[in-house]
């Protein structure tokens, strides 16, 4: 019990320390080891990979990779948020497909990406605002909430676009998801940039701790002049914008926007935030985490491609994994909560 | 006559706590047994190892005689005992019916048959005399219906010794008076009764005998209540020696700093009226229930008001959120360090930085790490929390270090105007005691007004210059710190029956 409560603890120190920067202190030895136990198992699964699967080991390989995962990558850094307040977000999914439909289509009618984009990115916030405010202020279940707006907004892209897929034509607007820097594509660098963005905001603004604050206790929280429901409204407010973005750069990248697009996809955002330690009980999260989170599962599903393994077998592992992840977070919890 | 239920030298040890030592004590049958003392006194313990739910370190229960060990509540219950807690055991949105019979429904092969329980109720219900429609929802009785639906489901397993902790806690004085109707039929029916209240009244109407406990100890047994004096009951409760662990520090008092005026919101039953000098230290007193913390959350700000103004030195201000309170100067404490006072999940400088970092922040966004952890330092060594590291998680500290972090988070404020405490000592051993109580004296000198709510009366009595009296959700009366004497405060504290003035003012459930 001692043992696993002090592994636990460690666990939850040491994912946020590896970002925070705090000044050295002494530590016990089971501390890095639990702090670097998800990076350890991503390491060993990259070498094993790169030395049995074939291909896998390349820069082309790589790059396609990173492209693969960087949507997922862009969206779960703020669903680290939103876990990390103890809320919950299905409608992510949804919210890429409508975004990617709703910006080809004012592309196609007006001609400007810039109004296509603030377009799409507008009704992304929109969506996470109204999820935020029903959750916060009418305190309706988030997991009811975004199941809910899931379906209306699925639906709401199935309708502008009468079911059918828009197709871009504007080649500038191709181009702008094909751009390159250094040899790494335009969405790979979004993702990055997310990933910075979204770590210093968690660990080095007060919205970031008090996001974590939130989650850890509300009501203490409120107690200690915290606006809880203001939080929580920013948190879906800014995972709707970020969403709706991953939206419009995959309508780029397949140079359509697709009523049916992203679907499954708030599951595989999940997953790569419990992957990474975010706690589903709220108050705990860490970017580095959430990097390696994200990596294990798109390296995962990049060698079953490279192994040619059918895609009906791709949904046991993935579930697998989901499983495996949720074992982890129980296993890191226990002791903490009874 | 010979005893239904006796314990024999029952102890009972928590980590650093000695919960019950050496108990014995004998309830006959037919007979009410009364339990008194202040909270902590070890009562509920008791009931809880009667309940089987605590397993007594040495000693002996006896039933009619017997020895007898509870492994558990199920074990208990099968020994015909029911103990009925504060708060019920109930599903709120099943039948009383299905209630009653929960976990014993009558089923052929496993098909539940409705009319069929309905049917068994009802006979059951009319025989012991009791008026409920058994297929009413229980979500939809009053507290003291669903009390009644607990007892009843103690009787239909044939039950012979019922303990009630405090069952009138929250009920009406006409619900009260049901509930003694049917207490006193189960006497008449020969049942033993183990009775806990606070209130005095209840204890002279009901009970035959009574014993007092007092730090986990038994304290006195009186066979009979007749003849017994009041004073008597209380001084056996209450009459431990002060030590002087609170080194009462007389200040000057500055001028009013905090005044409430015609405060009024749901749990109060009359208006709230009072005020706090600068450099003054006023206790609060009153039951469990009284409606201190509810008070003074409205004054935070954390429970919305329905009329009455706040003044800071003079000036009306508007506290309609605890971030509005902490602006002005206003901090509380909260009673329970666990829901509302701590993030467990949070480091030592994080719970001690939530609040005032934004005084320090670089750019209006970013966090100073640097004077953050500084700040959480100063307070670590000056309030001595025990602590590994400013980055251990608070959940890993002891409660009376816990305290003292949630103490630091408000002294790191640099305007402190107002300090509100709710239960600062609760479940802190004394020499964490010794430091909060300096710390609530270096914050009266430094002019803040204080208030501190307890429960624990020589607390009350030791560190305030004046002493506030909440009853029922008003406040019953105000002493001076001369005045306020055990007996003084308890009067004025005790629902009293004899005085109409605060009957007519019973809170609702």
């Amino acid at each position: 019990m001692q043992t696993n409560e002090q592994m636990s603890h460690a666990g939850a120190a040491g994912a946020g320390g590896l970002t925070a920067g705090r000044p050295a202190e002494p530590a016990s030895f089971r501390q890095p080891l639990a702090e670097y136990s998800l990076v350890l198992i991503f390491v060993v699964m990259f070498v094993a990979m790169s030395f049995g699967v074939e291909h896998f080991f390349s820069i082309d390989n790589m790059l396609g990779l990173a492209l693969s995962v960087s949507q997922i990558g862009m969206v779960t850094c703020t669903m680290m948020f939103c876990l990390a307040a103890r809320d919950f977000d299905l409608s992510v999914g949804s919210t890429v497909a409508f975004a990617g439909v709703l910006c080809a289509m004012v592309l196609n009618a007006t001609g400007s990406a810039v109004i296509a984009v603030t377009v799409a990115v507008g009704a992304g916030c929109a969506i996470g605002f109204v999820n935020g405010a029903v959750i916060a202020y009418l305190r309706i279940n988030p997991l009811i909430t975004t199941l809910a707006t899931m379906e209306i907004v699925r639906g709401l892209a199935f309708i502008v676009s009468h079911g059918q897929a828009v197709g871009i034509s504007s080649e500038r607007f191709i181009a702008f998801g094909n751009l390159t820097l250094f040899g790494v594509s335009m969405p790979i660098w979004v993702a990055l940039a997310c990933f910075i963005v979204f770590g210093v905001m968690l660990n080095n603004t007060v919205y970031g701790r008090n996001t974590l604050a939130i989650g850890g206790n509300p009501e203490a929280s409120r107690l200690a002049g915290i606006r809880v429901e203001r939080v929580r409204v920013t948190i879906f407010l800014v995972q709707g914008a970020v969403t709706a973005l991953a939206g419009v750069i995959l309508a780029s990248r397949i140079t359509s926007g697709q009523p049916n697009a992203g679907e499954g996809f708030e599951l595989n955002v999940i997953s790569a935030c419990v992957l990474g330690g975010v706690s589903l009980l709220g108050g705990r999260a860490s970017i580095s985490g959430v990097v390696v989170g994200v990596l294990i599962m798109g390296t995962v599903e990049n060698a079953m491609n490279l192994l040619n393994i059918d895609a009906f077998y791709q949904y046991l592992v993935r579930g697998a994994i989901l499983l495996a992840a949720v074992l982890l977070d129980q296993l890191k919890n226990r002791g903490e909560r009874s | 006559m010979s005893s239904l239920l006796s314990f024999e030298n029952v102890s009972k040890v928590f980590p650093g706590v000695r919960a019950l030592s050496g108990v014995s004590f004998e309830v006959r049958a037919g007979e009410v047994h009364g339990l008194m003392g202040e909270n902590g006194a070890g009562k509920s313990t008791l009931l809880k190892v009667l309940g089987g739910e605590y397993q007594p370190d040495s000693g002996r229960v006896m039933i009619d005689g017997r020895d007898v060990r509870f492994a558990c509540a199920a074990a208990s219950i099968e020994a015909g005992v029911a103990v009925i807690h504060q708060e019920l055991q109930y599903v709120p949105d099943l039948s009383v019916a299905e209630n009653l019979l929960l976990g014993r429904l009558p089923a052929s092969h496993g098909w539940f048959s409705k009319p069929r329980v309905v049917a068994l109720a009802r006979a059951r219900l009319e025989a012991m005399g009791v008026d409920l429609d058994p297929t009413m929802n229980l979500r939809k009785l009053s507290i003291a219906q669903r009390q009644m639906v607990e007892i009843c489901k103690a009787l239909m397993r044939n039950a012979r010794i019922i303990a009630l902790d405090e069952p009138t806690s929250s009920l009406s004085h006409t619900e009260t008076e049901v509930l003694f109707r049917l207490v006193r039929q189960l006497k008449r029916e020969r049942c033993a009764l183990i009775y806990i209240s606070h209130r005095m009244d209840e204890i002279y109407e009901l009970c035959d005998a009574c014993t007092v406990f007092r730090d986990g100890k038994r304290i006195a047994s009186h066979a009979d209540l007749k003849d017994l004096p009041r004073a008597t009951l209380v001084r056996e409760m209450v009459g431990r020696e002060i030590a002087d662990i609170y080194r009462f520090r007389p200040r000057k008092l500055g001028d009013v700093r905090l005044s409430v005026a015609q405060l009024v919101a749901k749990p109060l039953t009359q208006p709230a009226n009072f005020q706090v000098r600068g450099g003054e230290i006023v206790g609060f007193f009153g039951l469990v229930g009284a409606g201190r913390s509810e008070l003074m959350h409205l004054v935070y700000g954390s429970r919305r008001k329905q009329g009455g103004s706040i003044r800071l030195d003079g000036a009306t201000v508007r506290v309609d959120s605890p971030r509005a309170a902490i602006r002005h100067g206003i901090v509380l404490c909260p009673e329970d360090r666990k829901e509302e006072g701590i993030v467990a999940t949070a480091s030592v400088a994080d719970n001690i930085n939530i609040s005032c970092r934004r005084h320090s922040l670089r750019a209006g966004v970013f966090l100073n790490r640097r004077k953050e952890a500084h700040i959480a330092d100063g307070f670590i060594r000056q309030l001595q929390i025990k602590t590994p590291r400013r980055s251990q998680k608070i959940r890993l500290l002891s409660g009376g270090n816990q305290q003292k972090a949630i103490l630091a988070r408000w002294l790191a404020e640099p305007e402190l105007r107002v300090v509100i405490l709710d239960e600062p000592t609760r479940g802190i051993d004394i020499g964490a005691r010794h430091e909060i109580y300096n710390v609530i004296y270096q914050l009266a000198e430094r002019g803040c007004a204080i208030v501190v709510i307890s429960s624990e009366l020589p607390e009350v009595l030791g560190v305030s210059d004046r002493v506030i009296v909440m009853r029922e959700g008003c406040i019953a009366g105000e002493l001076s710190r001369e005045a306020a004497s055990e007996q003084a405060v308890l009067s004025l504290a005790l629902p009293d029956r004899a005085n109409p003035a605060a009957h007519g003012v019973i809170p609702a459930a």
